[in-house]
Order: C-alpha cells, then sequence, then structure tokens
C-alpha cells in the first residue's frame, strides 16, 4: 500500500519552511527532491570508498567500480534493457540525446533525410535536431497537435510517419500538458517504414514503468535528476546492436581500449561513449533512487500521481478566472501529473512570485517548449504544477489558496467569467 | 520599505499603466525583450535641449515589468540626457520601494534598460556601454 505519510517523512527537503509557511514543492518535472537514502549514498560514498574506478587495484578502487557497475544493473533491470551494455551514463537527458545527434545521426543522416519529431517537445528534443538538420540538409518535421490542443493528433502521426523519416524522436510525457504519447504504437509505426526511434523519457521514467522491450525503441534517455538521484547523472539506453555500429562520442580515457600515437581502439559497450572520469557518486546514487522507486512499485507511484492530478484537475476547474491546459480529468489514464494552468489576466511570473509568498514552489515560463507554448498554445508563458511520490492532496489545497492569494493582490473578482 | 512587491502601487500601475502607447515623433527609441517572462517593452523619448520632455511605453509583460515601465516613464520626465544615463538598479528598487528578488530584478530594470540603450542609440553611441548591472 502506497503511504504518501511516510513517504514525506524520507524527504528531508519537506521540513523546510519558505517564508514562514510549510514548503509546498510543486515543481518536480524541473527536478525532484531526494530522499534520506539517496543522500546518505552520496555521503557514504564520500566517506567509505571515495576512488577513481576502472584503474585502481586498491580496496576502495575495487569498491567504487563494483558500486558504480552495479549501479547500471539496477537500472538496466529498472527499465527492462537486455544487459548493462545497453546502459549509457551521460550527464541527463539533453546530453542523451545530443549524443544520439552526434554519434548515430552523425554517421547516418543523409542530405534530404526527413527527422520527424512532435509539436510537444521539450527544447532538449528539438534543438539538436535543428543543429543536425542544418548541418546535414535534412528537413525536420513536426507531428500536430490536435484542435483542442491536448495530445497528439492520430492524422497528423499517420502523415508524418508515412513521409518515411529517418529517424522519430519522441517525447513519452509532455512536461507542460502532462499528456503521455504512446510510444510504443509509434515505434511500430516508425519501424515500419524503416525509421529508427529515439523516446525522450526524462518526464515518464520517473514516474510510470518504462519497459525498453515492450516499447522497443532504439534509443531512450532519461535524467537521474528527475527520479530522486543527483543532479549530473543521466541515462541514454540504445539497443546494443546499433550501439556496437556507432562511432564513439568524446575521446579520452575509459572510452579507450588501446592507443597509439596515431591510432586508439575504442572500449567495449557501455564504456565506449563515456569518456573519462564519470559521475561515480552520481551513478551509485541513482543506483539508490532505482531502489527506492522499486520497494514503492511504479505501478503504485503512477496511481499515486494519477488519483493527485485528478484532484488537482477538479479542485482548479472549480476556480473561476483560471484557464486549465491539457487533457481533462476524465483522460486521466493518458496524463502524467503536470498541470498547466494560467489565471486570466496575471503574468505567470506574477503567480510564480506570489505562490511563492505563500509557500509554494512552481514553475512559471515557456518551460523550454517555445514552439508549443509560443506557437501552439499562443501564450507568452505559463505556470506549472507538477507532483511527484511526496506529493499529496494537502499541498494541491494550499496551491489553490495561493491562487486565491493572486486574485486578491490583483483584485479579480471570484465572480469574473471566464471569457473563452 | 514595503515587503510586498505585489503592493497597491505596482498592481495599480499595471492594471492603469501611465503613458501607454506609441509616442508620435519620438526622437528616440528602444524595443527590448526579456527572455525570462516573454517581457516585450519599446520605449519611447522626447528629447529637446538635452532634456526628457515626454516619455511613452508599449509592449506586454508581467506586472512587475510593465509597473515599473509606467513608474519609470513619470519618473524620468524631467530629467536630464545625464541623470538618466546615471540611472542605475538602486533608482529601480527607490522607485519601487522594494528590492524584487535577484529572480524578478530583471523585470523591474527592463524599462530602465530599453531607455537607456534608446539615449545611446540617439545619441549614436554604442549601445554596449549600459550600465552593466541591468
Amino acid at each position: 500500500m502506497f503511504d504518501v505519510g511516510k513517504v514525506r517523512r524520507d524527504f528531508p527537503i519537506l521540513d523546510l519552511e519558505v517564508n514562514g509557511k510549510p514548503l509546498v514543492y510543486l515543481d518536480s518535472a524541473a527536478t525532484s527532491q531526494k530522499p534520506r537514502k539517496v543522500i546518505n549514498t552520496v555521503s557514504r560514498y564520500y566517506r567509505k570508498y571515495n576512488a577513481n574506478t576502472h584503474s585502481g587495484v586498491y580496496r576502495i578502487a575495487e569498491e567504487a567500480t563494483e558500486a558504480y557497475l552495479k549501479s547500471k544493473k539496477k537500472v538496466a533491470k529498472f527499465i527492462n534493457a537486455s544487459g548493462i551494455e545497453e546502459i549509457i551514463y551521460t550527464r541527463n537527458t539533453t546530453e542523451s540525446i545530443n549524443l544520439v545527434a552526434l554519434t548515430w545521426a552523425e554517421q547516418n543522416i543523409k542530405r534530404g533525410d526527413r527527422i520527424l519529431i512532435s509539436e510537444l517537445e521539450h527544447h532538449s528534443n528539438i534543438v539538436p535536431w535543428i543543429m543536425l538538420a542544418k548541418k546535414k540538409g535534412a528537413t525536420l518535421d513536426y507531428i500536430a497537435l490536435n484542435k483542442e490542443k491536448t495530445a497528439l493528433d492520430d492524422a497528423s502521426i499517420e502523415e508524418q510517419i508515412a513521409k518515411r523519416p529517418a529517424l522519430v524522436a519522441i517525447t513519452q510525457c509532455s512536461n507542460v500538458l502532462g499528456t503521455i504519447v504512446d510510444v510504443k504504437r509509434i515505434t511500430e509505426m516508425a519501424h515500419r517504414v524503416g525509421a529508427k526511434v529515439l523516446v525522450d523519457g526524462a518526464q515518464s521514467a520517473p514516474h510510470m514503468k518504462v519497459d525498453m522491450r515492450y516499447i522497443d525503441c532504439d534509443f531512450f534517455a532519461f535524467s537521474g535528476h528527475k527520479m530522486l538521484a543527483p543532479m549530473g547523472i543521466g541515462v541514454l539506453y540504445g539497443k546494443r546492436d546499433i550501439l556496437e555500429e556507432m562511432p564513439p562520442f568524446l575521446g579520452g580515457g575509459d572510452m579507450i581500449k588501446t592507443v597509439s600515437r596515431q591510432e586508439f581502439t575504442f572500449n567495449e559497450l557501455p564504456w565506449k561513449f563515456e569518456a573519462g572520469t564519470p559521475f561515480v557518486e552520481g551513478g551509485v546514487a541513482l543506483g539508490a533512487a532505482v531502489d527506492y522507486l522499486k520497494k514503492l512499485r511504479m505501478e503504485s507511484v503512477r496511481e499515486h500521481e494519477k488519483a493527485l492530478t485528478k484532484y488537482a484537475l477538479e479542485k482548479l476547474s472549480g476556480v473561476k478566472g483560471v484557464e486549465i491546459f491539457g487533457l481533462p480529468a476524465r483522460d486521466i489514464d493518458r496524463r502524467g501529473g503536470v498541470v498547466a494552468f494560467d489565471v486570466i489576466g496575471v503574468h505567470p511570473h506574477d503567480v510564480a512570485t506570489i505562490f511563492d509568498q505563500e509557500g509554494v514552489a512552481i514553475r512559471a515560463g515557456h518551460h523550454c517548449a517555445m514552439p508549443l507554448v509560443v506557437d501552439v498554445l499562443r501564450k507568452p508563458a505559463l505556470s506549472r504544477m507538477s507532483f511527484y511520490i511526496y506529493n499529496n492532496e494537502s499541498d494541491v489545497d494550499r496551491a489553490i489558496e495561493a491562487i486565491a492569494a493572486v486574485k486578491r493582490k490583483f483584485k479579480i473578482s471570484d465572480t469574473l467569467k471566464l471569457q473563452v | 520599505m514595503s515587503t510586498d512587491i505585489y503592493a497597491e502601487e505596482i498592481v495599480a500601475h499595471y492594471e492603469h499603466p501611465h503613458n501607454k502607447g506609441k509616442l508620435d515623433g519620438a526622437d528616440a527609441q528602444f524595443h527590448d525583450f526579456n527572455p525570462l517572462c516573454g517581457d516585450d517593452l519599446t520605449i519611447y523619448l522626447k528629447i529637446i535641449d538635452g532634456k526628457i520632455v515626454d516619455a511613452h511605453f508599449d509592449g506586454t509583460g508581467c506586472a512587475i515589468s510593465v509597473g515599473s515601465a509606467s513608474m519609470l516613464t513619470d519618473l524620468i520626465k524631467g530629467k536630464s540626457i545625464k541623470e538618466l544615463e546615471k540611472m542605475g538598479v538602486a533608482d529601480v528598487v527607490d522607485m519601487l520601494g522594494i528590492e524584487p528578488g535577484p529572480a524578478r530584478l530583471k523585470c523591474a530594470t527592463l524599462s530602465l534598460k530599453a531607455a537607456q540603450k534608446a539615449l545611446f542609440v540617439y545619441m549614436k553611441k554604442d549601445s554596449s556601454s549600459v550600465s552593466k548591472e541591468l
């Protein structure tokens, strides 16, 4: 049984007071808070076995190497990859995607090829492809949103994939709308036309069960810091046979087998893609984060967030003068724990500053998704609350109270009719 | 000093901004953008004998940037070019009666930055010589 009260006690930061009020943290889509287990893992690493990996023959170096390797085994199992050869550590989702753009795509994308992304993407899954398309003379296409602007349009998916892209790079969950994309279906369709598929799992891997062999995508990118681990550790999953064929990414120590004056041979997977001293403590802490999430069960994590998101959508829809974005509560099965909203007549940055005065941390801005927010939703910025395992209904209630404070300060009457 | 940036005054200026709209026959103007909030402001200045005789702004933004632009255009009317050139963050904080905090300072100073850039263009100086702290 998922016990949010028990989970909350594992997160020391939740004892914090902000502006004299207990902190309500509703920005987990930006980064998650860390449980004591992860904090202690990092601290224990420094106190008990800090040493460089792979090269040391002394005891603590062996311990560090072993712990780093073990974390990869945990991550491989967590996403159901076939082994650690498929788990490359990076700094974050952005670096994972760039790694694919600068190696696989560099080798395989040719002039005139099509790269397909969607209007839901975060800048991290847009900009590397703009850069690549410009460099290679390739075309960048977008799957469009439906007319309600809540999810990808099915006809647009069909139409774009029929153009036979060489690569489809798509998010599994939007960081703005919270919309969950059926990436298994898109992967099937893309594979039928011979495209490779990269899934941006930054907003999905922390919140739901993700299974590489079920989705069958070729690449899957996610960040440790959004799933309880430190900032600076990220993951790129890639299918083994594809990774074998890819050129290396950065050159340096660890990624090589031998080096002569003019030549080098590269190391085996996954080390071929990890040049230089890695973020060992980050990797080890990611392993601890995975242990923590597995103990909670990802199915329960998802159920908890679904219930909370539904609660938030229902509460928010009762507040006059607030516009809510994304799928409605009845489609909660296709919606992650992200709720973007707009208090009509008040700029989102003013909303977020007043929330902060009330001790409630939310994000305001374009959420690193300008094509979606500015071009499609036609807003300069949006306010967003996002949930994780430690949030409860009382957090949502505090957010609703903060909206009332916004309206008081901007003298917006509660009887104002929403004009849409 | 007030402790709440959303004290009555700034919200009042946001809702009923002074000097809003294009200024016909402006001698200097500058359009600036704050990517954080998406604030988008143009400042217009009318200058006679080295004096700001009128100042307007146009555009959209958050309450802090629009409120500040409204207050600033009031404040700089009658000032000399030299006085406007010398203004900095401290003057904006004085004008608002509150320190906006690091995250929102750029919103508060956007209009002054644009006004100084307008001035530099007018005087054919390099606009990169705008006070670095803005």
